[in-house]
């Protein structure tokens, strides 16, 4: 069997499937449930500072449900922890000393001021906690007065927290990133340049789930009103992915270890993510969905595909994808491919075809041949773009197969009809 | 053994067999309504397919692809008045559609893993939805055109046809021979398919367009006649079914306790009481088709005690679709194969035994093998098929419009021979005896007694 132990900025866990900070991390109970169900490690809810505890609403949750399939997205109008300081740090303390094995980092956010990030770094490393989340991603609430997002936002707050905090703990920081931005680089380069161990993301994405249209107002509804959530589940995995691989491809952020969080449900997700550079995953919607049990299958599923694939550890695949990862000017534009039907798998549903014929190339035929529906690839119109192989409901019914002559890989910055092309050499 | 021998003295006939809780729950609903959640599911299972072989399939052409996506989205009003544009029946057709060898015989998903869509349920589903609101009518009528329809028979084919008249602007006269309205659906169907006097309150939908005129008994050849109607109507629309039943022409036929399967399906869609039906401990029913089988299962619901289908060819020849012949087996009736009857053997005037003869094919002819079984009745039903009974058409001994094979011939307008005079359902010869045929013969023929009128 494979070994999945994760070493990840130095914080040891015996799998990489780490609980996000959200409400599945938010006291003693719920850890320690996570970590008898087999949970590698958790990052505790958000810790605020001392004083007051937050408020939080009631109606905090919407979801997506798409054809029947419920959270399929999911949305939070939660705030960071609203229990006492104290009684957190008290049950942290407690759990590493009863869990030594699983990593327990702290997520923490506040204030933007030196004092306060030295004050409760103090406090969290009191408790023996592996290492500290920065909260820089929360999009609600907390960003309106000058915390999670509203910092993350800006790669000079970043590199200048970082900073504060590298230089006052000896924990590992991993700085959690907003993706609430136009290019995931700058805050990952600014959180390189203040010394982050690692970055963990993406942190939820800015968004209204839904309108309740008899109510007229987006939902959660909290008496009447609704406000922006933050997005995640499954239906924000592409763009989560996205982001991590920019990370992963960048030279500048090249020492920063990468934590994968967004809409990771299985042991497949988790190796995607960990095949773009991802040391650990972080999981929060698919725990709130189905319980902590889910990971026993996470766990077996990725060591037996990594048996299968003779990967030894978790470093024998990381980060194989980025090299394959690369900007469009830089594909083979001579590779080509159409596609193919196998006829004796069709089950005429005409998918392929009306796809086709509405929205792409008019290269599938629609026929009937004594009576008999039959749908044909025009091979000569077929531009390869797999649009009918992704409608059609039949598992290896369309394939691609390739029709180029397999001559040599010419690329846009080559290409004849482009102005700006390389001279060839 | 000594009560077995009381039964051999007289034929143990009788009513009241079971509770009144157990009438309810065998003659309740036997497909009960889609769940909101489960016809979601359901719903969102189509592939929506493109030139859908389902919609195809469908003898009345109902938008099946494009309902089941307005049920998917919750637009299930919008999805029941597809149904309804297309089958102004929808409502019986969800319950009594042979659709395993229709639209979810067809269904790709039936190709791809042998679980299509439940077209039916779904159905169904939309059309009670509309129907459990009280927002009147959702059809309206095309300005009156003053023209003036009659209709024979007021089951699917001609209230499908008065129903799409008046929508056209026509008003309709519908004759119907029975006390009721509704045809098969009121008098034929087997009472758990179309529970709750669904075909009632169908009818009521029906003529809710306003415009339809019906009188009920009155029959054709005794209260009107072809010639009159012709005289006094722009246009004839024939939809009265076939009124009579094949004999058997074995010995015994006339003996107490041997029953038209017809009749006695009739007499129980009219009971107000269940209990009140006298059914025999072992029941014998001859013939292989739907009626067969919902005698079958009906007289077994009654609480008959064994309830043995004959039928002379193999399961494959059946009128009954395998659905259905497994539909009757699961409710305890035994069907026998390849078996003819011989005899019907009495005492004091009462059946007690059917007798049989094994049937094979010999060079494709049905032959008897010459060994012979008795099966012990107290009660036998024929099921073997209905006839269309012409008398009503003839006058001085001569057909007054074309038959064919024994029914009125129309042309694919569903126009007869006689000028003036459309035709449809199983009067007809179109095709199958489905209602969902018949509702096709009659919104077609409305559509060409429209344009004759207009013409």
């Amino acid at each position: 069997m494979a070994d999945l132990v994760a070493n990840f900025v130095g914080i040891k866990s015996p799998n990489p499937f780490w609980l996000a900070s959200a409400p599945p991390t938010d006291k003693a109970y719920n850890v320690v449930r996570a970590f008898k169900a087999g949970w590698g490690g958790v990052v505790w809810k958000t810790l605020g500072e001392a004083g007051p505890p937050i408020v939080n609403t009631t109606s905090r949750y919407g979801a997506t449900t798409y054809r029947g399939q419920r959270v399929s997205g999911f949305t939070n109008i939660e705030l960071i922890t609203d229990r006492p300081l104290e009684v957190n740090l008290r049950e942290i303390k407690e759990v590493k000393r009863d869990w030594p094995d699983r990593a327990l980092v702290v997520s923490l956010m506040v204030p933007c001021e030196e004092e306060s990030w030295k004050r409760i770094l103090a406090d969290v490393e009191e408790t023996g906690a592996d290492g500290v989340e920065l909260n820089f991603g929360c999009p609600h609430g907390m960003s309106e007065r000058g915390m999670g997002s509203a910092v993350g936002q800006v790669p000079d707050y970043v590199e200048m927290v970082t900073r504060w905090c590298k230089q006052a703990t000896r924990m590992p920081v991993i700085v959690k990133l907003t993706p609430n931005v136009t290019n995931i680089l700058g805050p990952a380069r600014a959180a390189a340049r203040g010394g982050a161990d690692g970055v963990s993301l993406i942190n939820t994405l800015n968004s209204i789930i839904s309108v309740n249209l008899d109510e007229m107002a987006p939902e959660p509804i909290v008496d009447g009103k609704g406000t922006h959530g933050g997005y995640c589940g499954p239906a924000v995995k592409p763009i989560a992915m996205h982001m991590v691989a920019e990370i992963a491809r960048d030279p500048e952020c090249r020492k920063l270890a990468i934590s994968g969080i967004g809409g990771i449900e299985t042991w497949r997700d988790a190796a995607e993510y960990m095949a773009l550079g991802a040391g650990t995953v972080q999981v929060c919607t698919a725990a709130m969905h189905f319980g902590f049990r889910i990971v026993e299958d996470m766990v077996d599923g990725l060591g037996r595909w990594m048996g299968e694939k003779s990967y030894a550890r978790l470093g024998d695949f990381r980060g194989k994808a980025v090299a394959n990862l690369t900007d469009w000017q830089f594909l083979n534009l001579n590779y080509q491919i159409v596609a193919a039907i196998d006829q004796s798998l069709c089950i005429k549903c005409g998918l392929c075809h009306i796809a086709c014929e509405d929205t792409a190339h008019q290269a599938i035929a629609a026929k009937r041949v004594n009576g008999e529906r039959r749908y044909e690839v025009i091979d000569q119109e077929c531009v390869g773009c797999n649009l009918c192989l992704h409608v059609c409901p039949v598992e290896n019914c369309i394939t691609m197969k390739r029709v180029d002559d397999g001559g040599p890989p010419l690329d846009w910055t080559q290409h004849p009809n482009n102005p700006m092309r390389r001279a060839a050499e | 053994m000594a009560r077995e021998a009381a039964h051999r003295e007289r034929p143990d006939v009788a009513g009241g067999r079971l509770t009144s809780a157990e009438y309810a729950e065998n003659f309740g609903d036997v497909h009960p309504l889609l769940a909101r959640k489960a016809a979601l599911v359901e719903a969102n299972r189509c592939y929506f397919c493109h030139d859908a072989p389902c919609l195809e399939a469908c003898p009345t052409g109902i938008d099946i692809p494009g309902f089941i996506k307005a049920i998917a989205t919750e637009n299930v009003d919008g999805a029941a008045l597809k149904i309804l544009d297309a089958n102004i029946f929808g409502g019986a057709c969800a319950r009594v559609c042979p659709t395993e060898v229709l639209c979810e015989g067809v269904c790709v998903r039936e190709a791809q893993e042998g679980r299509p869509i439940q077209i039916g349920a779904l159905q169904r589903y939309a059309t009670d939805h509309l129907f459990a609101k009280a927002n009147g009518h959702p059809f309206a009528r095309a300005p009156r055109t003053g023209k003036r329809v009659a209709v024979v028979g007021g089951g699917p084919a001609g209230l499908a046809c008065a129903h799409r008249l008046a929508v056209l602007g026509h008003d309709a006269v519908v004759f119907e021979a029975k006390p009721r309205l509704g045809g098969l659906n009121e008098y034929g169907v087997a009472e758990y398919k179309v529970a709750d006097h669904f075909a009632r309150a169908e009818v009521e939908f029906i003529l809710g367009i306003g415009g339809i005129q019906p009188f009920t008994n009155m029959a054709l050849g005794r209260d009107i006649s072809l010639a009159a109607l012709r005289r006094e109507f722009g246009a004839v629309f024939l939809g009265m079914g076939l009124a009579g039943v094949n004999a058997l022409t074995c010995e015994g036929e006339e003996l107490a306790g041997v029953h038209d399967a017809v009749q006695y399906i009739a007499r129980l869609r009219q009971a107000t009481d269940f209990a009140a039906l006298p059914v025999g401990r072992r029941i014998v029913v001859i013939g292989g088709g739907n009626t067969a089988i919902d005698i079958a299962v009906q007289t077994k619901r009654l609480g008959a005690e064994d309830v043995t289908m004959v039928y002379r060819r193999g399961p494959e020849a059946m009128g009954a679709t395998h659905h259905e012949q497994e539909f009757a087996q699961t409710n305890g009736v035994k069907i026998k194969h390849w078996a003819r009857p011989r005899r019907l053997l009495g005492r004091d005037g009462h059946v007690r035994e059917a007798e049989f003869e094994y049937t094979r094919l010999d060079a494709g002819r049905l032959v008897g093998t010459g060994e012979v079984f008795a099966l012990a009745a107290d009660m036998v039903f024929k099921a073997i098929g209905q006839v269309f009974v012409t008398d009503p058409l003839r006058e001085n001994g001569k057909e007054l419009l074309e038959l064919v094979n024994g029914r009125i011939k129309v042309d694919a307008e569903r126009k007869t021979s006689l000028k003036r005079v459309w035709a449809g359902g199983d009067c007809t010869g179109t095709g199958e005896d489905l209602t969902v045929r018949a509702v096709e013969d009659g919104k077609r023929a409305a559509h060409a007694i429209d344009r004759a009128l207009r013409g």
